[in-house]
């Protein structure tokens, strides 16, 4: 608890570094991670990440130092040019998107491991802490450095905030974007710099093979929870964000623990939640939505019966048995004794010794559903042409998913019918 | 003689590598293979905590086991949570490298196994490390009898597999309607890209394995629309590179790794070239 206190009283001034240093390399992150997500381009980050290697260590080569500005201004060159090489070799032979980007970033890495094993031969002393820029370690981020990483994120912050719309219109539509005159390709230029940016920034906290997840995982768990583009570029930030937090906190409170994976770990349980319970999206939530469509299925096919045998002898409130009932509509005995319990509890079906009949409400319901079949059926072969032994199915499907107002629409095309197209009633 | 064992490493890797990458470029999956490579770490690192060293036939198991559950939770997350493939991708194997990170920070004193290595690798010592029998006897080194046992696996699965891992490849629809499954194949190459990727991580590292998983494919692609010269071509650009890659690394006395995927850029490049010049060439008879 004392722990927790001391951390976000932000007494320490390390701790205001780090923490302001993750939060915003993170945020920022996630924030052009977003469009290049929208983008289908989630493994770029992966490749940029790995092509700022060679950069890094030419500079370093050139200046004989870690000047951060020069370091960072190779790594912005070089993962640049990775980027125009994959889209070149794309977009100029048929090797496919993901050859290319595999292929440039192994290609790019191996000249970095050259240039790095030539560095360590030159014995220069200031070479310590170069693969800092590698495996990323966000304890590093103080004083200078964090206002060089701090003006950058704003840069990103900014820059995407200027361009959202376009951005937005060019992840989702391009060739609308193009009609409407927007600057398509160098829109795609900008978003392809601001994703290196976004690398260059973050690889000193997380590290090459990590920057993927700070750029795409928050993204992808944003998506689960929503369809506007605000929202989830700003749900997306937010998540970046707790990621950072979360992962500085964890390291001050156990120091032998790396900031940078449990950054990662974090966003990607956000993520796994997501994945799995994300209302309306996530795995669990759709599983329900179908369960309970195929329950209402299965309800309103078992009423059916009970109407289709009434209709035999015009006695429709009649005492059924099992056997009976499975003798019109193939249905599993499971899952017919399922439904019937379930009709049963919601009082549209009785229930004695073993044998069950429709209620004045659950006549009501099966009515419903047997005169939308055969309006529907009227409908097809009225209005679309389709010969009166074609429509049993389709109406079969659409009589679970016709509503009231659409009922209404279709009495009224029909004109109020009495018979369907096999001259059976269609009861009121 | 130590050069000869680094070279036939690099070829036999190359080559495992390099038959298998042909149907990843094909299928249009080429990053699986960097996935599987990264999401191998914690794996590794299990292994080592249980067996306590660095004895093969546990690293193996770990391994392979973490690079399958890798291969199976993007597969869930793409068909079950609908996620678009390159993210799942993405989230997955970023996740498992950082658990592997976290799980080495932990048991930092008791686990010789870091992150250079799994990117690096050791191509390096694989002369030093020899297999030596309990008479005595020097059977050279190591991961040469490793990689070429799975070269030789590789070799028998595609020859045995050709025609239903090029059905499932071109054409899953026509597949499928012959009755050979897209998903017991897909599986099946999955895993065999899992025991390529772990039994060649010791001694070439990920990044290197990316490189030959994708390199010399890419490059014969470019050369041939025929998949069996594509696959004939890969070997030889996987035996040329090896040479080369140490051949510089010699010239310039570094990481033998780095200049291997390299020259695999410098192979890709020169077809390229050669292909762009070959089509400008083409366009310019069409005018």
């Amino acid at each position: 608890m004392q722990n927790l206190i001391d951390f976000f009283s932000f007494s320490d001034p390390n701790v205001r570094y780090v923490v302001l240093g993750t939060i915003l390399l993170s945020s920022s992150a996630a924030m052009v991670g977003a469009f290049i997500l929208l983008q289908k381009k989630a493994l770029v980050g992966d490749a940029v990440a790995h092509s700022v290697l060679p950069g890094i260590c030419a500079a370093f080569l050139f200046s004989g130092s870690k000047n951060i500005v020069l370091m960072l201004a190779g790594a912005f060159v070089s993962g640049w040019l990775s980027l125009v090489a994959i889209d070149y070799i794309t977009a100029k032979s048929k090797i496919k998107k993901d050859a290319a980007i595999g292929l440039v970033l192994a290609v790019f890495f191996g000249v970095g491991m050259v240039m790095m094993t030539f560095i360590q031969q030159t014995g220069n002393a200031a070479q310590s802490g170069l693969d800092h820029f590698i495996f990323g370690k966000a304890a590093a981020l103080v004083g200078d450095d964090l206002l060089i990483f701090s003006i950058l994120a704003a840069v990103i912050l900014i820059t995407v905030g200027l361009f959202f719309k376009a951005f937005t219109l060019v992840a989702f539509d391009k060739n609308y974007a193009q009609a409407l005159g927007y600057p398509v390709r160098r829109l795609d230029l900008l978003l392809t710099s601001l994703t290196v940016l976004a690398v260059v920034t973050g690889i000193t906290a997380v590290g090459v093979v990590l920057m993927a997840a700070m750029l795409i995982t928050p993204a992808a768990a944003a998506r689960y929870w929503t369809n506007r583009i605000r929202h989830m570029v700003g749900i997306a930030v937010a998540f970046g964000a707790f990621a950072g937090l979360a992962g500085a906190y964890i390291s001050y409170v156990a120091p032998s623990m790396p900031t940078g994976p449990w950054m990662v770990v974090v966003s990607t349980a956000i993520a796994f939640f997501s994945f799995f319970f994300a209302p309306k999206k996530g795995i669990f939530p759709r599983m329900y939505t179908q369960y309970k469509n195929q329950w209402i299925i299965a309800e309103e096919n078992t009423l059916k019966i009970f109407y289709h045998l009434g209709e035999r002898n015009s006695h429709f409130n009649g005492m059924r048995g099992l056997n009976e009932l499975t003798s019109t509509r193939e249905m599993e005995r499971a899952t017919l004794k399922a439904t019937l319990r379930r009709l049963a509890t919601k009082e549209l079906l009785v229930t004695r010794n073993n044998q069950w009949g429709l209620t004045d409400k659950g006549y009501q319901q099966a009515a419903r559903v047997v005169r939308l079949h055969r309006m529907w059926e009227l409908y097809l072969t009225k209005y679309m042409d389709i010969p009166a032994d074609h429509v049993h199915d389709d109406a079969e499907t659409i009589e679970h998913i016709l509503t009231p107002e659409l009922e209404r629409e279709l009495e009224h095309q029909l004109d109020y019918p009495d018979k369907d197209p096999h001259n059976t009633k269609i009861p009121k | 003689m130590i050069a000869f064992w680094i070279i036939l490493t690099g070829f036999l890797v190359a080559s495992a590598c390099g038959l298998l990458g042909c149907f990843l470029v094909l299928r249009k999956m080429s990053m699986v293979g960097d996935a599987i490579s990264h999401a191998i770490l914690p794996g590794i690192v299990i292994a080592f905590l249980w067996s306590g060293s660095r004895e093969p036939v546990s690293m193996f198991i770990g391994a392979s086991t973490t690079g399958l559950v890798a291969t199976l939770l993007i597969e869930f997350f793409h068909h079950k949570a609908r996620l678009q493939s390159d993210a799942a991708i993405g989230v997955v194997f970023t996740f498992m490298f950082a658990i592997g990170i976290i799980l080495i920070s932990i048991f930092a004193g008791q686990v010789d196994v870091d992150q250079d290595c799994v990117l690096y690798g050791e191509i390096a010592y694989t002369p030093i490390d020899l297999w030596i029998l309990d008479s005595g006897i020097i059977m050279g080194p190591r991961p040469v009898y490793i990689v070429g046992t799975v070269l030789i696996l590789i070799i028998l699965f595609i020859l045995l597999g050709y025609k239903q891992l090029k059905l499932t490849s071109f054409d899953p629809a026509f597949a499928s309607a012959v009755g050979i499954s897209t998903a017991v194949w897909h599986y099946l190459l999955m895993a065999a890209v899992s025991i390529t990727t772990v039994s060649s991580f010791e001694s070439v590292g990920a990044i290197l394995v990316i490189a030959f998983l994708i390199g010399p494919p890419a490059t014969a692609y470019l050369l041939t629309d025929d998949l069996k010269q594509m696959l004939k071509i890969t070997v030889i650009l996987g035996l040329f590179v090896s040479l080369t890659g140490y051949g510089l690394a010699y010239w310039l006395n570094a990481s033998i790794a780095g200049c291997m995927a390299t020259m695999t850029g410098v192979c890709f490049a020169v077809a390229f070239a050669r292909h762009r010049w070959a089509s400008s060439r083409y366009r310019a008879r069409l005018v």
